[in-house]
């Protein structure tokens, strides 16, 4: 026991564990507790990610040969269009920002809660209000516009637009309000000694999405709401019948939607920047560097949104700003990659499952990032525009990099959340699965873009046929990978070893609250130390994993409470 | 430890009723995750001006909307807006600057504990935000008589339909609702007064008077109304075609008009006026709806001043739904000139 007791957290009796100090439905459908919203999210998101997915698997199964199979055109355009809103408006956008970031900034920012509770459940509840405007849209089968419900196609098709654009102007509130409440904590709940560069990484990518979620995001707010309005009230300002400009409408969308882009990859790349410095048991490089390349790309990512409308019809000069402005975004995403390279560099890498996962995200996030520059490039885009290429570009950025950074900080704090480790082997099992499959889909998919496949096509000509059989049966070994990972964290909860409080040797705040945390997180303002900075890290065994022992621990034993005497 | 976590039970320490509460005692309304009434107050703060930062961002596509299709078709611009009474606008400006003005003076007495003060001007402020509505109802639904509606359901001003006489059917529906509860708020009044609860007439008084300042802001609103057609002479679809021909530029010698100005029967379609009035619905409507939220907001307050629960330690939750409420005030402050008065 000695060797545990300078670890404060170790005397919270068990009760006080925030998955069971209190029970019920309503203890936690009314709670209060960031952790435990974070956890309601986490399987709210999982949920819409497994709908989604499967849908996905529908579109590919469908696409194994040229003509029609089990779909007719027309409900294969609805399927991809609620693969695609499902995906990114319930699924990744809030994936890591609200399950993971609700359960994390508070702790690792030494924090009691985040600052406003009630908006944070009640930001939980539109997010499920407007995914019941999304089933609605489901189950009457009739939305065939796309993700991105561009007019005049949304206010001429008959599919039910009006409640799909509530839906996402009710989840655009939910975002709003988590990136108020994650701005408002940072800035103000931090407890002495917290100086901004003594924030985890991870909070400078929450902080920046945060900022992208309350600016961009009001915008869209508006577009729906305009959407919905030229729906049922015929105002114009979208159709041409009335004088109106379509191209208003794809701009104003993309004011916001592509900043969104960054709401759904800035969170994972601060998910990155832990992983791969708590698992290379090395100090992250270029601390500074990376933590100033996430305010830049939230900056960035307002200037760029024309790169989407290159073949919409805009004024030349537009365009090639847009392209130059475009380029410019992919420096700061550099400086990251190469940062954590160079984090690994000399390090202590050990390749359990989170780090596999963070690798997996480098490679393919890279490959997704490189790619986008051809289509950031006037020339190369109108051959590339709304071809299989763009395709797979952005699902090497969304998937290869939002859902391989969830699932690496899933994996990386589910010990942390649960209370429980997994069997790591197979946890490197689903993700050498993740790394194939994904592959195996989406690399053929370059080839047939670039080849002039277009996008959201049921049917296409047989010399095709091949690398779209080849791209199908990646994602079935995609699926599998992913349903390995589930059947992981599955068995971990029902057959898990307990988790110490630290097993993987980090040395941010939230390691230093037992696993899982404590209602209150800390009873006391921790003691804030270098977030990075291993050498107080000392390893007890599997069981208890690491500890971190404060050098002043003997100095200042008033900052720790006294073990109790149960 | 044990006695501290027992404080911890989040349906008490969120709430509203803390008092009590281990180290809180002395502070009602301080959450339990806040180290200080400080803290709590920046945090509430910061959280309402990034709230305001997403309501002007809100706003904004509309007012681009605006900036595009006047920029596109500056002579629609030209035309359509005779049809907005500056009178009205003006008047309304007027209201809405002297709600901020109470709401400032709100503020002050939440800090300096003026109980009394602090309801007579919260209903001060909810009955200027009333009366605003008011005279809205009467500049909309006469709008709707004359078929200035958005562009899917404009009306050709050429052709008038039968213009309204007296008073608008539209006004009457619109006015079911507020009619209904002010009937019920003086009821309510007239039963606190029996009854003698002297907190909930705190209540129903304003109330009562926030219902009849609705009424009395559509009278006004008729009255200006009418006043301005009788010294105007009547606004008949002669002068229509004339403005419209005037927005040409060339009213007197139409032979001479440049082959690139549009004819007035251009100006005055759907697609011309009728977007006008789109984008004029859109940020007037979003903007009386901001108005609405804010008296929910205001009654909120009412109801926690009548309770004695602000005072020189804890006045946030006034000070908030102020600068909301200048926001909104302000919002106006732009459309007003930007839709009645630039022609």
């Amino acid at each position: 026991m000695s060797a545990v007791a300078t670890s404060p957290t170790h005397s919270q009796p068990d009760s006080d564990n925030f998955l069971i100090y209190s029970k019920g439905f309503l203890s936690w459908a009314l709670t209060l507790d960031h952790k435990r919203i974070g956890l309601m999210y986490l399987v709210a998101v999982m949920a819409s990610f497994f709908v989604a997915g499967i849908l996905a698997l529908v579109l590919r199964t469908e696409l194994l040969t040229p003509t029609e199979w089990f779909l007719t055109p027309q409900q294969y355009n609805q399927v991809f269009t609620l693969h695609g809103a499902i995906m990114v408006f319930l699924f990744v956008i809030p994936s890591v920002p609200a399950a993971l970031g609700n359960f994390l900034v508070p702790v690792m920012l030494g924090a009691k809660d985040v600052a406003f509770p009630r908006l944070n459940l009640s930001s939980f509840y539109l997010w499920v209000g407007g995914a019941i405007f999304f089933l609605t849209a489901l189950l009457y089968t009739g939305l065939d516009t796309g993700w991105t419900f561009y007019t005049p196609y949304s206010t001429t098709t008959r599919g039910p637009v009006v409640a799909a654009t509530m839906g996402v102007f009710i989840l655009g509130f939910s975002s709003i309000f988590t990136g108020l409440n994650f701005i408002v904590t940072i800035n103000t709940m931090r407890p002495p000694g917290m100086t901004w560069f003594k924030m985890p990484l991870f909070l400078w990518a929450t902080y920046a999405t945060s900022i992208i979620q309350v600016l961009a995001t009001p915008v869209l707010g508006i577009t729906m709401l305009l959407l919905a309005a030229e729906n049922i009230l015929h105002i114009g300002i979208f159709d041409p019948k009335y004088n109106g400009d379509p191209v208003t409408y794809q701009h104003f969308f993309w004011f916001y939607s592509h900043p969104a882009v960054y709401i759904m990859i800035l969170p994972g790349m601060g998910v990155i920047s832990e992983l791969m410095s708590v698992h290379s048991h090395k100090s992250i490089f270029g601390y500074r560097f990376i933590a100033y390349s996430s305010i830049a790309i939230a900056l960035f990512s307002f200037l760029v949104w024309g790169h989407h409308m290159f073949t919409s019809g805009m004024a030349n000069v537009a365009s090639l700003i847009f392209s130059a402005l475009t380029f410019c975004v992919s420096i700061p995403s550099a400086i990251k990659v190469f940062n954590w390279l160079a984090t690994m560099y000399k390090g202590t890498v050990q390749l359990n499952t989170p780090m596999c996962y963070a690798l997996t995200f480098i490679f393919l996030f890279t490959i997704g990032g490189l790619t986008g520059l051809w289509l950031g490039a006037l020339s190369t885009d109108r051959p590339l525009h709304d071809t299989y290429f763009v395709v797979s570009h952005f699902h090497y950025v969304m998937v290869g990099g939002s859902l391989v950074g969830f699932l690496g900080g899933i994996f990386h704090w589910w010990p942390k959340m649960t209370g429980r480790m997994f069997n790591d082997l197979w946890g490197r099992v689903s993700c050498l699965f993740v790394l194939i499959g994904f592959n195996l889909t989406f690399l053929p998919q370059f080839v047939l873009g670039s080849r002039g496949m277009p996008r959201r096509y049921a049917h296409y000509v047989p010399e095709f046929q091949e690398l779209h059989q080849l791209s199908t049966f990646g994602s079935y070994v995609l699926g599998a990978g992913l349903f390995i990972a589930l059947g992981v964290l599955i068995h971990s909860l029902m057959r898990g070893k307990q988790a110490p409080p630290n097993p993987w040797g980090g040395a941010t705040l939230e390691w230093q609250c037992s696993s899982p945390p404590p209602f209150y997180n800390f009873s006391h303002p921790p003691t804030v130390n270098e977030p990075y900075n291993y050498l107080p890290l000392q390893y007890h065994g599997e069981e208890l994993g690491w500890e971190y022992v404060h050098p002043s621990h003997t100095a200042a034993p008033s900052i720790h409470p006294a073990p109790t005497k149960s | 430890m044990a006695n501290d976590t027992a404080t911890l039970d989040p349906a008490h320490a969120h709430g509203e009723h803390a008092d009590g509460h281990g180290a809180h005692a002395h502070m009602p309304f301080q959450a339990h995750h806040f180290d200080d009434p400080e803290q709590q107050f920046d945090a509430g703060k910061l959280g309402m001006w990034i709230f305001l930062v997403t309501e002007v961002l809100f706003f904004s596509g509309m007012f681009c909307a605006y900036a595009l299709y006047r920029s596109l078709h500056p002579e629609v611009w030209t035309f359509a807006s005779q049809f907005l009474n500056e009178m009205l606008g003006a008047f309304n400006t007027g209201v809405l600057l002297f709600s901020s003005l109470t709401m400032a003076w709100g503020v002050r007495c939440a800090q300096l504990r003026q109980r009394t003060g602090l309801v007579i001007c919260l209903a001060i402020t909810l009955g200027c935000a009333a009366m605003f509505l008011g005279i809205k109802a009467v500049e909309y639904t006469h709008k709707w008589d004359m078929g200035l509606l958005p562009a899917g359901f404009y009306e050709s001003q050429y052709l008038p339909g039968a213009h309204h006489t007296g008073l608008s059917s539209w006004l009457v529906r619109l006015c079911i609702i507020p009619g209904v509860l002010t009937v019920g708020f003086a009821l309510w009044y007239l039963v606190t007064l029996i009854k003698g609860q002297k907190r909930h007439s705190e209540i129903a008084g304003p109330m009562l008077v926030t219902g009849l300042c609705f009424f009395l802001g559509a009278y006004l609103g008729i009255v200006i109304q009418s006043f301005e057609e009788s010294s105007h002479g009547t606004i008949s679809h002669d002068s229509h075609v004339a403005a419209g021909v005037d927005a040409g530029g060339h009213s007197d010698e139409p032979a001479s008009r440049s082959p690139g100005d549009p004819l007035p029967e251009e100006i005055d379609q759907a697609g011309g006026a009728g977007l006008f009035f789109s984008i004029y619905y859109c940020m007037t409507g979003v903007h009386a709806i901001h108005i609405l939220g804010g008296m929910v907001v205001l009654t909120w307050l009412l109801v926690r001043a009548t309770k004695d629960q602000f005072n020189e330690q804890y006045f946030g939750p006034v000070d908030y739904v102020g600068l909301y409420w200048h926001l909104v005030d302000l919002i106006w402050i732009y459309l007003f000139p930007l839709l009645y008065l630039i022609k």
